[in-house]
Parts: structure tokens; C-alpha cells; sequence
């Protein structure tokens, strides 16, 4: 489903990297968990998936196509097949809950009758029915990641990005966020993720890539978090 | 289609509400702006109206000699109005000229007496001549100075032409209206480009403290358009808003200053070209309200749809 061929990312200067060689392939349903210390090129390598970085070297494909060389105006009807969880949430501060979720599924051109039947499954799948209509300043960091999750696979993506969703969260909400995460998985959304939490590796036991210094040095099918 | 525009709409709507305190900034700004733009206006309109006025007071006065043959006096009349220069030439006879001179002396009784002496009507006809730039009177003049020579020593025709005692005065004011003209033009000219700059910086803030949102947008799949959509009406609504806005301030300072205007420049009431003319300042105002704010947001907005 994405497929890195040999992919290097150097910076500016030409000899620093932050991704070397890095080749590797995700199935479709799987859930990867990517773990390494900051600045081993996790969130590069994410970047990469979401066509918001581009290789120095090497191709990324998803499915078939390869991603950079998708036309700055078709960018966005290719993001819309893939939702993203960031640490920080990204929320639109002055949109509602229900109105963030919706915004996505406006974005992606739905219909009014969809988004008034979708938005509230989606806020009840992530168990905030009863804060749809308030702004995310009101709403907790666990709860804004929720809200986050729900606004990714409110369209049904093919696969979610999480970039460090659990970074900002208190062990109770981090634990809320991976079942979240889980569920959807279970559904059968591909889901890939970076963390630094070692509880959540343990919690998941699944797949686990791990990078240090741009490369990846572990690729453990049912993995624990070795650093 | 009609979706999507109706959600930019909304969303437009919206972000002007809830972003309130940095829509207050935009529109005051404009509003400023709009509100000296207007000034230049009227400023304009004073001057133009002051010109036109001075201008239609210098003519040339040609005096005829009492004996001169009406005849003749009328193909002088039919020649000048020919010149292609001249925007009105008015006749006055013996006999009006008379009249006007009784009606002006009227109350001095000696020079009524001196008149009512005289047997013959003392006075010649006389052509006032205006013409249609301020520059024209020079060849006008000749011509009729041209005239004045042709005609036999022995019976003159014309008697006077007034032009050469107001030669100076009318090049010094052509000089004047020039530089008054160039200078007013430099000076809006000025005011409108810093109105732009202005408008468009601040507008540039406004949109600056939504970077972050727009990357959001961005990342969740949103087109260019559909982002952009919502601040470029934002853009418009500040324009329309700033634009009455500044019209309503407007309005209590014209009131005031309109009979002034009417006494200072005999008769031109700003206030009465205000009403009169509301539709078509309305019409800049508002107008250029929109089109700054849409210009000012399209460009702010361009920074950040990069990538």
C-alpha cells in the first residue's frame, strides 16, 4: 500500500540527512508503529507519506502512485485519501468540535445530507457526542486529539497518519487515543504512527520500525520498543 | 459547485464574526483610508468648480465707438464667433448698454443729470468674449487687434479691447490653476498609494494570524479556492463595511461644512453635490473599499498557499 524504494532526505547543505536509504512497505490493514530518538527521522518520514516533504533521492509510492510526482493541484484531492493526527492537534481554533470535523468533509466536496450523518458517528466513535458545539480552547489535550482523530477518518481514508498522538497527553488519554486507534485498525484503516511511548509499543505488540540517525535499524513484526 | 460556494459564503461570514477584533482593525484602517480618499474628492471638486468659476470671469471686452455702424459691429460679432476658440461671444447694443449704465448709476444724481443733458445715447456696443481655455485669449486678441488696424483711421470701429489690462492678471492665474492642478494630482496620487500599502499591510496581519489555520486546511485536503474563498470575501466585506462607514462620518461634517463652501465659493454648496451626487461617491467609496480589501487579501493569501 506505501512503498519507500531507497528513499534519502538530505538537508540544505548537502551532508546532513535526515532520512538515508530508507526502504520499506506497509500492507494494507496493518498498523505500524515507527519509534527512535528526536531527530531520528520519524515525522520526515511521515512528511513524506503526506507529500509535505520531498526526497532528495528515491520514490515513494502509495498504491501505485508515486507521490511526488502527483501535480501541485491534485494535492489535495490525494490528501483527502489519507487522514492525519498530529501532536498538537492542529485544530482550527475558531471552528467547534463538530465544525472541524465537518470542515474536512466540506473540503473534500460531501454532501450536506452526508456531513449531518457522518460528523456525529465520527464524534461518537471517539466518544465526544457531548462536546460537539464546543471550541477546542474548552476542551482538554485528550479530548482535542479525539476530535482530531475523528476529523481523519471522517472521509473514510485509506490510511491514517498519526504523528506522535499521544506526545501531549496524560497516560489515561494516551491510553484512550491508542484504543481509538486500535478500533479503526480493526476496521480495517491502515494506520501508521510514531511514538516515543514505550507503553504504547508494549499495549499495542504489533509491528514496530525503528530509526536512529535517518536509517531504519529494526523492522519487528509483533515488535517491543528496543532503543 | 453552488455547494461549495454557498460553504465559502458561510464560512466567509463566519470568520468575519468570530475573528471580530481583527476585522475592527481591518475595517477601521480602510475606513481611514476610504475617509482621505474621499477628501481628495471633494478637495478636487472644490478646486474644480473654483477654477471653472475664475475662468468664466476673465473675458475680453471689445468697445465700439458710438458712431460705428451697427452692420459693422454685427460682422465682427459673426467673425469672432467663428473662431473656433472662442466658447461665447455676448453682444450688448447701444441701447442695452444705455440701460445697464442707468441701472448701475441709478442712485448718483449727478451723473444721472450729466446723461439726461446729453441729446445722443453716449455709449457704444461692446462683445464680451469668452474663451474655451485660458491659453486662447492671446490669439483672440490679435485678431481683434488685427481688425482694430485694418479698419480706416478715419472711421474706426472698435474703440477699445480690453485684454492687454488684464494680460497679467489672466497669465498669472493660468500659471497658478497649472501648479495648483499638478500639485493637487501629486498629492492624491500619494495618498493613494500609501492607502494602498496600508490597507494591504494590515490586511497582510489579519491574514498572518491564520497562517496556522490555513496549513491545517491545507493538510485536511482543502483546495487553494476553497481556502482562499472565505478571506477574499472577508476582504470584500471589510470594503463595503469601511466604505459606508466612512460615508456616515462623512455625512454630519458635510452638513457643517456645505454653507461655508457656499459663501467661499460663491455659490458651489459641498454639501448640496453630497446629496446630489451620493449614488456615484457611494459607488467610489464602497467600490474602492471592495477592491482594495480583495486585492490586499488575494495577496496576503498568496504567501501562504505555497508548497
Amino acid at each position: 500500500m506505501i512503498y519507500f524504494d531507497n528513499v534519502s532526505k538530505l538537508y540544505n547543505d548537502g551532508r546532513s540527512a535526515a532520512l538515508q536509504e530508507v526502504t520499506f512497505q506497509v500492507a494494507p490493514k496493518e498498523f505500524v508503529s515507527i519509534v527512535g530518538h528526536s531527530g531520528a527521522g520519524k515525522t520526515t518520514l511521515l512528511k513524506m507519506i503526506i507529500a509535505e516533504d520531498k526526497p532528495s533521492h528515491g520514490q515513494v509510492f502509495f498504491e501505485s502512485i508515486d507521490v511526488h510526482q502527483i501535480p501541485r493541484t491534485k494535492l489535495p484531492h490525494y490528501r483527502r485519501k489519507i487522514g492525519t493526527v498530529f501532536q498538537d492537534f492542529k485544530l482550527l481554533s475558531n471552528k467547534t468540535a463538530y465544525e472541524n470535523i465537518a470542515f474536512a468533509m466540506e473540503a473534500n466536496g460531501r454532501t450536506d445530507d452526508e456531513i449531518a450523518e457522518n460528523v456525529p458517528q465520527a464524534l461518537a466513535l471517539v466518544d465526544l457526542s457531548d462536546k460537539a458545539w464546543n471550541f477546542p480552547s474548552e476542551l482538554s489535550g485528550g479530548e482535542k486529539q479525539r476530535v482530531a482523530i475523528a476529523r481523519a477518518i471522517v472521509n473514510q481514508p485509506d490510511i491514517i497518519v498519526a504523528d506522535e498522538p499521544t506526545g501531549n497527553l496524560d497516560p489515561i488519554a494516551t491510553y484512550e487515543v491508542v484504543q481509538i486507534l486500535k478500533k479503526i485498525n480493526d476496521l480495517g484503516t491502515t494506520v501508521i504512527m510514531t511514538t516515543h511511548n514505550k507503553g504504547v509499543i508494549d499495549e499495542l505488540g504489533r509491528r514496530v520500525l525503528t530509526m536512529d540517525e535517518g536509517r531504519i535499524v529494526r523492522d519487528d513484526s509483533s515488535g517491543k520498543y528496543v532503543l | 459547485m453552488i455547494t461549495a460556494i454557498r460553504r465559502i459564503t458561510k464560512a466567509g461570514f463566519v470568520g468575519f464574526w468570530r475573528n471580530a477584533y481583527v476585522s475592527l482593525a481591518s475595517i477601521f484602517v480602510l475606513m481611514v483610508v476610504l475617509f482621505v480618499i474621499a477628501a481628495t474628492m471633494f478637495i478636487d471638486q472644490l478646486l474644480t468648480t473654483s477654477l471653472t468659476t475664475l475662468q468664466s470671469k476673465v473675458d475680453i471686452n471689445v468697445y465700439f465707438v458710438p458712431e460705428a455702424n451697427e452692420e459693422d459691429v454685427k460682422s465682427i460679432l459673426a467673425s469672432v464667433e467663428a473662431l473656433p476658440d472662442v466658447a461665447l461671444a455676448t453682444y450688448t447694443s447701444r441701447e442695452v448698454a444705455l440701460e445697464k449704465f442707468r441701472e448701475k448709476y441709478k442712485n448718483n444724481e449727478i451723473t444721472m443729470q450729466a446723461l439726461n443733458e446729453l441729446e445722443d445715447n453716449p455709449l457704444g456696443a461692446n462683445i464680451a468674449i469668452q474663451a474655451k481655455e485660458l491659453t486662447q485669449y492671446e490669439s483672440i486678441s490679435q485678431f481683434l487687434e488685427e481688425k482694430q488696424a485694418s479698419a480706416s483711421p478715419q472711421n474706426p470701429i472698435i474703440e477699445t479691447i480690453n485684454y492687454d489690462k488684464n494680460k497679467e492678471a489672466i497669465d498669472k492665474l493660468s500659471s497658478v490653476i497649472k501648479t495648483v492642478e499638478k500639485a493637487s494630482s501629486v498629492v492624491t496620487l500619494v495618498l493613494i498609494l500609501a492607502a494602498i500599502l496600508i490597507t494591504f499591510n494590515t490586511i497582510r496581519l489579519a491574514i498572518y494570524t491564520a497562517r496556522e489555520e490555513i496549513s491545517i486546511m491545507r493538510l485536511v485536503g482543502a483546495s487553494n479556492m476553497f481556502i482562499r474563498g472565505p478571506f477574499l470575501l472577508q476582504g470584500i466585506m471589510y470594503g463595503i463595511v469601511a466604505g459606508v462607514l466612512a460615508l456616515l462620518i462623512w455625512y454630519p461634517i458635510m452638513i457643517w461644512v456645505g454653507p461655508k463652501t457656499e459663501e467661499f465659493f460663491d455659490g458651489f454648496n459641498l454639501f448640496t453635490y453630497f446629496v446630489n451626487d451620493f449614488s456615484y461617491i457611494f459607488a467610489v467609496m464602497v467600490g474602492t473599499g471592495i477592491f482594495l480589501g480583495f486585492i490586499s487579501s488575494a495577496l496576503a493569501i498568496a504567501r501562504y498557499l505555497r508548497v
